[in-house]
C-alpha cells in the first residue's frame, strides 16, 4: 500500500508544490501551520480539486488532472477524521457508527463493528448523542465512524489539535493501537513533534508549500533545522529501542539502542516491548572524556558527525553513537571551549529524568513495520 | 355556548374545505419550495436575483392582481390551465384546487423563507463528512441535509398552511366563492357579513379560524421543540 501525491495547486497568494511517495503505516504530514498540509490532504480525500496532478492511492488513480480523472469523495473509500470530529448532531453514536457500513460493498466491507468499539473503548458511548460527549470521545467516535466504513486509506487531520492536553492523552494510545493492530495505512497531519516522533513511521515535511524532507521518521527528525520555529525547542533524536529489563530498586527500565542502554523512568511495559524515545537536543550534554563523579546516567559515546549553527548563540551537534545519531545542542562557547570538530570521540550525556510521557511511547512493532 | 357548537350544514362544509385546501396546498408547496429554497441558498446563477424576485412577487402584489394572474395563466382560456385541462384532467378555475393553487401560491414566499434560511444555517462540513463515508450527493442530502432543516421545514409548512387558512383575496378573483366548492372560512366570513343578520355566522367562523390558527401553531412548535431536542446542535 502507498500514496503518491504529486500535485500544484493555487490558493490566492499561496501557492502549493508538493511531492511525495509514502509506504509508511503511519505518514505524518508535518508542518506549521499555513504550510499546505491540511490542503494536501483534502486533496487525497477529495474534498479540495487540485489544478494541476496526480494523486494515487493503492495503485488506484484518484486524480489524474492531465487526463481528466477526478474521484469523487464517495468513491475514493478513503476514510477522513476531522479536527472537528463532526459526528452528525441528529443520529446517536451508534448510526454514527454504521453510517459508512451502508455505503461500502458486502465484499469489501471488512471493519467490524464490535473489534471497533472494543478497538476505541466507546461500547459505553453507543446509545448517546454526539452533543453529549467530551471533545475526546466525540473524535474517537469519529475515528470508529471513519473505520466502519472499511476504508482503504485513513486520513487524520490534527484529530488532537482542539483537545487539551489529559484529553491527547487519552487518545494517542488509541491512535498507536490503530496503527500497530489494523491493516489500513494512516496519512495523519500534525503540527506537533511530539505526536510526530511518537506515532509516525514516516514522515512528509512541509513549509510554504514545499515538501522540504520526507522519509522514516528517524531520519527526517535528525533535521532540526527544516522544524517550524516555535517547535525547534521540542526537536531532537528519535530511537527505536526495546525495553531489556525493568530496574526495580530504583523505579527504572532499561532500554537497550544502537547507541547502548539508555535508563529512563520506569514503563509499565514488558520486557522485549518497543519503546520509541526522542531525546530533546537540549537536554544532552557533550563532554570530551567519559565524565565521573556526575548524576546524570545516560552516557553515550560517539563521533561527532554534523556541526550546524542553531538558534541564536547555540550550534547543534551531531554523534553517531554506534548508527545512532543523537543530536546536543550547546553553546558556541561551549563549542570553543571543548574544541568540538567532525570526526571528534565525544560523550553524550543525557539526564534520566529528562525522559517523561510527552517523549517516550510505545514504538512500532519492529518486525511488522513497512 | 351552544350557538357557538351548533354550526349549519354549510359552515361545517366551509371549516371542511378551508383545512383541505390549506392542507393540499401546504402539502403540494414542500417539494418545489424545498427546491427553489436550495437553489437560492446553494446556487449561484444568472438570473437568480430575478428567481428570488419572481418567488417573493405574492408578498408583495395586491392578492387581487395574484388572483387575476391566476386566472389569467390557470384560467379556462389561459394556457397553463388549457394545456393542463387537456393532457392531465386538471382543472383549477371555479374548483377547489384552484383554491388550493392560489393558496399555495400565496404561502409559497413565507415556505420558501424559512427554509431557505435552515439550509443557509446547516454546516456543509457535515455534508462533506457525509461524502467521504461513501455517501453520494442524494444520499447526503436526505440523510444529512433533509434532518438537520427539519425546524426550518416544519417552521415553512405552518407558515404556508396558517396563510392558506387566511387567504382570501387571491382566492376569491381566481375562483369567486362557490359554498361546497371554494367557499373557504373567510370566504363564508365575508358572505355572511353581507347578508343581513349574518353576524352569529361571521362569529362562529370568526372563533373557529382562530382556534383552527392557534392549533397550528402550538402545533408546530411542539414538534420543532421535540426535534430541536431530538438534535441538541453543538
Amino acid at each position: 500500500m502507498s500514496v503518491l501525491v504529486d500535485i500544484r495547486h493555487r490558493l490566492g497568494d499561496f501557492a502549493i508544490d508538493a511531492r511525495f511517495e509514502s509506504a509508511g503505516r503511519l505518514t505524518v504530514l508535518f508542518g506549521p501551520s499555513g504550510s499546505g498540509k491540511t490542503t494536501l490532504i483534502n486533496m487525497i480525500a477529495g474534498l479540495i480539486r487540485p489544478d494541476k496532478g496526480r494523486i494515487e492511492a493503492d495503485g488506484r488513480v484518484l486524480v489524474d488532472t492531465a487526463k481528466g480523472i477526478f474521484a469523487p469523495k464517495h468513491k475514493r473509500r478513503i476514510g477522513m477524521v476531522f479536527q472537528d470530529a463532526r459526528l452528525f448532531p441528529h443520529m446517536s453514536v451508534a448510526s454514527n457508527l454504521r453510517y459508512g457500513r451502508w455505503f461500502t460493498p458486502a465484499s469489501e466491507r471488512y471493519a467490524d463493528m464490535d473489534a471497533v468499539v472494543e478497538l476505541l473503548g466507546i461500547g459505553p458511548l453507543l446509545g448517546r448523542r454526539p452533543a453529549k460527549l467530551s471533545g475526546g470521545e466525540k473524535q474517537r467516535v469519529a475515528i470508529g465512524r471513519a473505520l466502519l466504513a472499511s476504508p482503504r486509506l485513513l486520513l487524520m487531520d490534527e484529530p488532537l489539535a482542539s483537545l487539551d492536553e489529559a484529553r491527547k492523552a487519552e487518545i494517542l494510545p488509541y491512535i498507536e493501537r490503530l496503527r500497530d493492530e489494523t491493516r489500513i495505512p494512516i496519512v495523519y497531519v500534525s503540527h506537533s513533534i511530539a505526536e510526530v516522533a511518537r506515532l509516525a513511521s514516516d514522515v512528509v515535511m512541509l513549509a510554504q508549500g514545499k515538501v522540504v524532507a520526507s522519509g522514516p521518521t528517524v531520519e527526517v527528525m535528525q533535521r532540526l533545522d527544516l522544524l517550524p520555529a516555535e517547535e525547534r525547542g521540542e526537536g531532537g533524536a528519535v530511537l527505536d529501542t526495546n525495553v531489556l529489563r525493568h530496574d526495580e530498586a530504583f523505579g527504572m527500565t532499561v532500554l537497550g539502542s544502537a547507541a547502548g542502554e539508555i535508563r529512563v523512568p520506569g514503563l509499565a511495559v514488558t520486557a522485549g516491548a518497543p519503546v520509541r524515545i526522542r531525546i530533546r537536543a537540549r537536554d544532552v550534554m557533550i563532554a570530551t572524556e567519559r565524565p565521573s563523579g556526575l548524576s546524570a546516567l545516560n552516557i553515550l559515546s560517539g563521533t561527532i558527525v554534523s556541526i550546524s549553527p542553531g538558534e541564536g548563540p547555540s550550534v547543534e551537534v551531531g554523534i553517531d553513537c554506534n548508527g545512532a545519531t543523537v543530536l546536543a545542542r550547546i553553546t558556541e562557547q561551549s563549542r570553543h571551549a571543548l574544541r568540538l570538530r567532525l570526526g571528534g570521540q565525544v560523550f553524550a550525556v543525557i539526564k534520566t529524568v529528562s525522559f517523561d510521557s510527552a517523549n517516550t511511547s510505545a514504538g512500532l512493532p519492529l518486525e511488522a513495520d513497512g | 355556548m351552544n350557538w357557538l357548537l351548533d354550526l349549519t350544514p354549510d359552515e361545517w362544509n366551509a371549516v371542511r374545505l378551508s383545512i383541505k385546501v390549506a392542507t393540499v396546498a401546504m402539502l403540494a408547496s414542500l417539494p418545489p419550495g424545498i427546491a427553489i429554497a436550495l437553489l437560492l441558498a446553494r446556487g449561484s446563477f444568472w438570473g437568480k436575483t430575478l428567481l428570488n424576485g419572481l418567488v417573493h412577487l405574492p408578498l408583495i402584489l395586491p392578492p387581487v392582481v395574484t388572483g387575476y394572474l391566476l386566472l389569467l395563466t390557470f384560467g379556462k382560456r389561459g394556457p397553463a390551465g388549457a394545456f393542463l385541462a387537456e393532457h392531465f384532467g386538471i382543472v383549477f378555475s371555479f374548483r377547489w384546487t384552484g383554491a388550493a393553487l392560489a393558496c399555495g401560491v400565496m404561502g409559497f414566499p413565507l415556505m420558501v423563507r424559512a427554509i431557505r434560511l435552515s439550509i443557509e444555517a446547516v454546516d456543509r462540513k457535515m455534508e462533506a463528512a457525509a461524502g467521504t463515508l461513501g455517501a453520494n450527493p442524494l444520499w447526503v442530502f436526505g440523510t444529512i441535509t433533509l434532518p438537520l432543516i427539519l425546524p426550518g421545514l416544519i417552521a415553512g409548512a405552518i407558515l404556508s398552511f396558517a396563510k392558506a387558512m387566511g387567504e382570501f383575496g387571491a382566492t376569491i378573483t381566481f375562483v369567486s366563492n362557490i359554498p361546497n366548492e371554494t367557499q373557504t372560512l373567510p370566504s363564508a366570513i365575508y358572505t355572511f357579513t353581507q347578508v343581513p343578520g349574518g353576524d352569529d355566522g361571521a362569529l362562529r367562523l370568526t372563533l373557529i379560524s382562530i382556534v383552527i390558527s392557534m392549533a397550528a401553531l402550538v402545533a408546530s412548535e411542539v414538534l420543532a421543540r421535540r426535534v430541536g431536542r431530538r438534535m441538541d446542535i453543538e
